[in-house]
């Protein structure tokens, strides 16, 4: 256990994490005003997404990693939905943050308990090569031997201006992608009361805290349930940058991670600068 | 490696020492069942190995697909997760969860990984309101986890076919031992 890892905000109230940052003030009105999300897509990486639900409503495409004939893997259409909740969770999530953006779904878990971490690879490669605007990853692996992939690949996602927003595991352990600085990684805070705080972590590897705590979500078969984690407040995250992009389309993913920072709660813009 | 293969008929030391687990999270969470369950990989499923609370007596070899239900988002991820307000929708596995012969409001699930692998899943039921939902219960529950994945390792360990011996050897015992004694000081409580 590494006893430095942040991975999640607890203990520590907004107040208690202030920071001072350079730069011009950024406003949600200026950030995101009017905007929906409209025409941005947005690839949820996951366990499927139940298509039609009450939280989500329309599913863009889905697809699903299945095994090549070759020993790899291949991605398919799919229509098999959600087997266990996850990504129907998370998607309904971007669809509260961003109505009118366009959603997608590559399945990577759920079909079986082994090879989780092949086929996340080969999940996340085949949607970032699809050009989506961002991928939603509230997932990780703790297998090492992933590490120098899953890291070429994120780069490449972010040459490519797709926005990578991946979560933090749940527990302090090392896993990735989210280690990455190329990427835009989101643990929990306990707040409840504002269903979007988003707060700047002044310790990374996390770079930024959302609600990750009671967070009511969409569940197989048209419900909801509440559930805790790092996997809902990532999704938040996504939605607003989906929301950003919207209205600043030409935006880099620097651009946009620094309009976040900006935007943190905890973040205040010092006007001036030291002599 | 070790296989996750499954046995119906365990030793007493280890039936002992797993259903310690169970009991002490029970106890610990204030609730009113913890199960643990072995993930038989061949035949992707969840077997019912320990049980304390609802379900104790009937449920120990029960089978049910590990890629659905909460057990399932959790093998999947590979994360520990709190659920509630499962009562209020009628589609939470509720068929799965009438044939154990008890439906919670509430649940809290984390994975017993050993390495890289996830051997199975430890889940919680109805824990005391003040256990649910907290972002330090799932600390807790994690930690929790990983002594209960520890005991896991050893009774699969010893169940192994390649195995001789159906006794624990020395360090086998000093292990089963060690981790009964860091359950009780991390717990407080006898065991």
């Amino acid at each position: 256990m590494n006893a430095t890892l942040t991975w999640r905000l607890v203990d520590r109230a907004p107040a208690d994490i202030g920071v001072e940052a350079a730069g011009p003030a950024v406003t949600p009105d200026w950030a995101w005003g009017g905007a929906t999300g409209r025409a941005v897509r947005v690839c949820v990486v996951d366990s499927g997404v139940e298509a039609d639900h009450p939280r989500i409503g329309r599913l863009d495409g889905a697809w699903t990693v299945v095994d090549a004939a070759d020993g790899g893997y291949s991605v398919e259409p799919t229509d098999t939905g959600d087997s266990c909740g996850h990504g129907t969770a998370v998607a309904g999530i971007i669809r509260r943050a961003a109505p009118d953006c366009e959603l997608f779904s590559v399945k990577v878990l759920g079909e079986n308990a082994a090879g989780t971490g092949a086929k996340l690879l080969a999940g996340l490669r085949w949607a970032i090569r699809q050009d989506f605007d961002l991928i939603n990853l509230s997932l990780s692996t703790t297998r090492i031997r992933f590490v120098d992939e899953l890291r070429a690949l994120a780069d490449e996602a972010y040459f490519r201006r797709t926005v990578v927003v991946a979560s933090a595991h749940n527990t302090p352990v090392e896993s990735f992608p989210w280690r990455f600085a190329s990427v835009i990684s989101v643990g929990s805070h306990h707040e409840e009361g504002d269903p979007e705080l988003v707060l700047y972590n002044p310790r990374p590897p996390v770079e930024f805290f959302a609600p990750g705590q009671n967070v009511e979500v969409a569940w197989p078969g048209g419900g909801t349930i509440r559930s805790t984690g790092n996997s809902f407040a990532t999704p938040l995250v996504s939605g607003l940058c989906a929301r950003i992009l919207s209205k600043h389309p030409r935006m880099t993913i620097f651009q946009l991670k620094n309009a976040l920072y900006l935007l943190a709660a905890n973040v205040r813009v010092a006007t001036g600068g030291t002599t | 490696m070790i296989e996750n293969k499954v046995q119906t008929g365990h030793d007493p030391l280890s039936v002992e020492l797993l259903q310690s687990v169970v009991d002490v999270a029970r106890a610990f969470f204030g609730a009113q069942a913890s199960s643990l369950f072995l993930l038989d990989e061949e035949r992707n499923e969840l077997v019912f190995q320990s049980v304390s609370g609802q379900g104790e007596g009937f449920l120990v070899g029960r089978r049910f697909p590990a890629q659905s239900g909460i057990a399932g988002w959790v093998v999947a991820t590979g994360e520990p997760m709190v659920v509630d307000d499962l009562s209020r929708d009628g589609t939470f596995d509720r068929g799965l969860a009438e044939s154990t012969r008890y439906v919670p409001n509430s649940l809290m699930a984390a994975p017993l990984v050993h390495h890289d692998r996830i051997l199975g899943v430890l889940e919680v039921l109805d824990p005391v309101p003040q256990s649910r939902s907290s972002l330090n219960e799932l600390d807790l529950l994690a930690l929790f986890a990983r002594q209960a994945a520890t005991a896991l390792r050893i009774v699969v360990d010893r169940g192994r076919p390649a195995d001789p011996e159906p006794a624990l050897d020395g360090s086998g015992r000093t292990a089963a031992r060690e981790l009964l004694q860091s359950l009780q000081r991390m717990l407080g409580s006898p065991v």
